[in-house]
This record gives C-alpha cells, structure tokens and sequence, in this order.
C-alpha cells in the first residue's frame, strides 16, 4: 500500500498585515496509514485548510518536515489530488474538458481517453460533458470537482470541506459515493469537515484539533463496520463524544448557567 | 393593432415614396441621373414586405422581425422629413445638405472609387489591428505573468500608453519610411495599449485558486499560463481589444491625413476641401455601415470563444 502520510512536528506562522506573526499550526504530529480514511475536524479558522495545502505542497511548513511514504514533500503532485471547497472548476471549460484536465496537462489524455467517459459516468455526469460549471447544480459540480481528481489516480485525496455547501441530502448520497469510490481505489483520504456526523460516518479514525493556534486534541478511532448506520448507538456515542471534546476544546470557560 | 405592427415598415415607405413622386422638387437642388431615393425605397420595400409576410407564416422567425419594425418605420420616416426638408422644400443650405438623391448618386455612380478607398482604409486598418492586438496580448502576458518584466515595462507602458496615438505623427513621419508603415504603426498602437493594460490587468486578476488547482492536477508553469491564465484573463483581453477598436477607428481616419492620399478617411476630407458635401456624406455612410460590421464581427467573435460566459455575465 501506497500513500501514508507523515507529519513531524509541523509549525506553520504567517505574517499578518501589522507585522506581526499568526500561528496557524503549532507542532502538529501526525502519523496518517497509507489506504487510511482519516477526518480532521476543529473549530473554524484553527488551521484545518493550512494543514492540507501542506500536505498537497500549496505551501512550506515553516518549521517541520512532510513526508509521502519515504519521500519529503515538495511542491505539488498529481498523486496528492486537493478537492476544493466550492470544487472550483474552471468556468471556462465544459465539464468534459474539466475533467479530462489532469490527464491533458500530464500529457497521458490520448493513451487514456476512455478514463473521461469513465469518471464521468461513476460520478453520474453522463450526458452533461458539454456544459458548462455554471449550468449545473451545486452537488453535480461538487461531483464534477470530485471526478477531476480522481481521474489522476491520487495516492492521497484531500477534501477540503468538499459537501459543505449541500443540502442534507445530496451530501448523504455523496458521502455514499466517497465510500464506495475509496473502497474501489484504495487511496488514502484526509477529509477536513465541520459535521460531525460525516466524520464518524466516513472515517476510520477522527482528529480533532484545538482552536488557533491548532495542535491535536484527540484522536479518535471509529471501528465500526461499513456501511455504517447513521443512528446506531455506537454511533450516536461517537458522535456525543466528539461533540463534547469540540465543547471543550471551543470553550475557554465554563458558562455561567446551565438550562 | 399587432396584427399592423410588421406592416409598418413598409406603410413608412409607401408614405415617403408617394411624397417624392407626387411633390415638385425644389429647384435649388442639382437634378441626378436617376431618382435614387426612389429606387433605395424600392428596394427596402421589397425586403419589409418579405419580412412582413414570413412574419405571417412562421411567427417565430419573424419575431424579431417585428420587434424591430416601428424602429424600421421611424428611420424611413426621418428620412422621408429630411427629403421634404433638402429636395422638395429646400429650407436648409443647399450645399452642406445636399439632396439623398445626390448622395446616393455618388455611393452608386462612385462606387469604384469609393470602393478603393474602402480597400485602401481596411488594408491599414487590419494590418494594424492585426499587429496592436497581437503585440498587446503578447506584452500584457508577459507583463502579467512575470514580475520582472512587469517591473521594468510596466512604467514604459503607463507612461506611453495615454498618450494619443496621433500625437505620435511628427515623430513617426520622419522615423517610418513610407506613410504607410507609419500609419499601421499608428493604428497598432492605438489597439497595443488598451490591449495591453486589460490582458495583464485581467490575468493579475484571476483568482489564485485556479493556479493552484491546476497545479495539483499535476499541470506545469507553461500549461497553466496557456490552459488557466489566458482563458482566464479573455475576457478582459476582450474589453482591451473593444477599447482599442474604437481608438483605431479615430487614428485610421487621422493617419489617412498623412499623406498616403487614399482611404475612405482621407476621400471625405478631399470632399470637404471641394465643398462636395453629398460625397463628404457617402463617405460618412459608408464608413458608419464598414465600422458597425466591424464591430458586430468583433462581437460574434467574442460570443464564439466567450460562450462559456453566457449565462455568467448580461451582455
Ligand atoms: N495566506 C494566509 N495569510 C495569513 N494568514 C493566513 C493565511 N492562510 C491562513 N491564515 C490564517 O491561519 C488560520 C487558519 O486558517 P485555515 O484556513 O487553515 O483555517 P480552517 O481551520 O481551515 O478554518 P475553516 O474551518 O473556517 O475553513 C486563520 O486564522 C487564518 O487567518
Ligand atoms: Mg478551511
């Protein structure tokens, strides 16, 4: 297996406008297994995305090393494949061409045409290769994003936030869909996500981290079986817990009155 | 009341053709060879009563047929008045406004000639619309990608660029070897700068994030300049282009002062020295019709390579 992910005492500071320096990340380890589904979940602004565009080589870590299986992380690579927020597709492609765009810019589109045709009926997006991003709705363009990816094989995925912007049910058939993707391609997944439930629905084990500047707070296993039901009682346990440590951990003090 | 609405058009015609037949011409005005309003009504005529028809037959073609139309009657209608007002009634100065008789005589019996004129101005036109607007890509991708570049010819550009292109003409008649190339320099650099300053200001524009999605989709520093950055920035490309368009129409019709003595710029200048003003207006309709072709070309262009933006962006 291909695609653990090491993260050694990692810092990362920005400067500020005033000058002065923000800690985005303050010393996190992180051991992640090769084929692993991990989630990272935390309080906003703690530093979730910064830890990402670490590890997809979108920025250095100022103190601290990376590593790929053996190899340092340095700059990006096809086979560290980043799914954006609001998917981000280019506007002016159609999505045919969007998500052929990985192959085309590897060189490797003409040996694998059928790929496209491929990803874009695994993801369903059979019959709208000519239109365009603005055409389609929310869930099929977070689908389109996510089809873009995948195509270049990743050895790891990175989801920043991908079903944030979907309504409740398109993010429940698409977080099916991550399943059964991950179960097919084997690929080590890290998932950044603000629902609580998605993480303990999808992930092998859950990272919590704390507010800024974020170390890791908990590491939590979830050894349940897919596919999960989403109101088993071990669930629901998990999911209080983290809840709890998320309280915690968001809270600098206790409050005054209880209800 | 709708039923009338395609007819218009044509009830504007027959209203101006009965008027020119039936009423004596004033005999201030030269008489041409033929009655040539006549035969341009004539000819409208037969186009509107087309349209009006198929309007009746496929209603959806005809729609925007019949949108148009009181606009079609209104214009007829304005030239009919400025008929009754030059050739029938003679109330303005017969020698600055001439008859539309006499001015469709010259566009008809000085066809050639216009025509060649017509060539002579799309010749420098093209040649330096083709040369700004290649150059003016060119530097705004540089200027846009690299910093260094951007460093050293960015003031350059701020510094020239304002500046009129024609007021570049005693310069560039001494530096340029024939007026014709001093002229498509002219005319280049009017489409050069707003080109220029649109391409790099759009590709400094885009929004990070493409580069950095293209980057993790394993795309190069070239491919994403030519996949990310230049589709990216066309639109503003376009609007530099536009910009640049408008001021070459001036600077073509400066630069034919220069002495090339050809071109559809120069002809109405000729025209107005010899106080023949049906010709000066020959000229000017035909250079109102060649520029608004030129400009919905432009158009037509953008929309084939900008369709993605439809939809995105009211145009
Ligand atoms: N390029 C940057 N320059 C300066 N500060 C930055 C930069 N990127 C991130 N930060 C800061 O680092 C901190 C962490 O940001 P990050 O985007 O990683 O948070 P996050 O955990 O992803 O939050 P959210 O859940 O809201 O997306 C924030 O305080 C942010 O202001
Ligand atoms: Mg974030």
């Amino acid at each position: 297996m291909v695609g653990a992910v090491n993260i050694n005492s990692v810092t990362k500071k920005f400067a500020a406008d005033d000058g002065s320096e923000i800690t985005a990340l303050n010393g996190i380890d992180l051991k992640v297994r090769a084929g692993e589904f991990i989630s990272l979940i935390g309080p906003s602004g703690c530093g979730k995305s910064t830890l990402l565009r670490l590890i997809a080589g979108l920025s250095k870590p100022t103190e601290g090393t990376l590593f790929i299986d053996e190899s340092e992380i340095k700059g990006t690579s096809y086979e560290r494949g980043l799914v954006f927020q609001n998917a981000m597709l280019f506007p002016w492609l159609n999505i045919y061409d969007n998500i052929a765009f990985g192959l085309k810019a590897r060189k490797v589109y003409r040996s694998s045409k059928d790929r496209v045709k491929s990803f874009i009926s695994m993801v369903s997006l059979d019959g709208f290769e000519k239109s365009f991003p603005h055409q389609l709705s929310g869930g099929m363009i977070q689908r389109a994003g996510l089809a873009r990816v995948l195509i270049n094989d990743p050895k790891v995925l990175l989801l920043d936030e991908p079903l944030g912007a979907l309504d409740a049910f398109t993010r429940m058939n698409l977080q099916d869909e991550l399943i059964r993707i991950w179960k097919k391609e084997k690929m080590t997944m890290i998932l950044v996500t603000h629902d609580v439930d998605e993480a303990v629905y999808l992930s092998d084990r859950i990272v919590v981290m704390t507010p800024r500047p974020a170390k890791i707070e908990k590491i939590i296993d979830v050894n349940l079986s897919y596919p999960r039901a989403r109101s088993g009682s071990e669930f629901l346990y998990l999911r209080t817990q983290i809840l709890k440590i998320l309280n915690y951990a968001g809270k600098t003090e206790e409050p005054g009155y209880y209800i | 009341m709708e039923k009338l609405r395609p007819w218009l058009p044509l009830f504007s015609i027959l209203l101006a053709s009965f008027l020119d037949i039936w009423l004596p011409d004033s005999s201030l005005h030269t008489p041409t060879k033929a009655k040539y309003f006549l035969w341009f009504n004539i000819i409208l005529g037969i186009f509107f009563t087309a349209g009006a028809i198929r309007t009746i037959f496929w209603r959806n073609k005809g729609k925007n047929f019949i949108t148009q139309a009181p606009f079609y009657a209104a214009v007829i209608f304005l030239l009919n008045i400025f008929n009754l007002v030059s050739k029938k009634y003679a109330l303005l100065p017969v020698i600055f406004f001439p008859s539309l008789d006499r001015v469709f005589s010259v566009i008809v019996e000085d066809s050639f000639f216009l025509a060649s004129c017509l060539a002579s101005s799309a010749q420098l036109l093209f040649a330096g619309f083709a040369i700004g607007a290649a150059a003016g890509i060119l530097t705004g991708i540089a200027v846009g990608f690299n910093k260094v570049l951007s460093y050293w010819i960015n003031p350059l550009i701020r510094a020239i660029g304002p500046m009129p292109p024609t007021a570049w003409i005693p310069i560039v008649l001494v530096v340029f070897p024939t007026t014709f190339s001093g002229s498509v320099f002219l005319i280049a650099l009017s489409v050069w700068f707003p080109t220029t300053i649109m391409t790099a200001g759009g590709i400094q524009n885009i929004p990070n994030v493409y580069f950095e999605v293209a980057s993790t989709l394993g795309a190069g520093k070239y491919y994403q300049i030519l996949k990310v950055g230049i589709p990216a920035a066309m639109p503003q490309m376009f609007l530099g282009i536009f910009n640049g368009a408008g001021i070459s129409f001036v600077t073509l019709m400066t630069a034919e002062l220069l002495g090339v003595k050809n071109g559809i710029g120069w002809y109405i200048n000729w025209q107005k020295d010899m106080m023949a003003y049906a010709n000066v207006y020959a000229g000017l309709i035909i250079i109102a019709v060649s520029f608004y072709l030129l400009v919905m070309l432009l158009f037509k262009v953008r929309d084939r390579v900008l369709v993605w933006q439809k939809g995105v962006i009211k145009w």
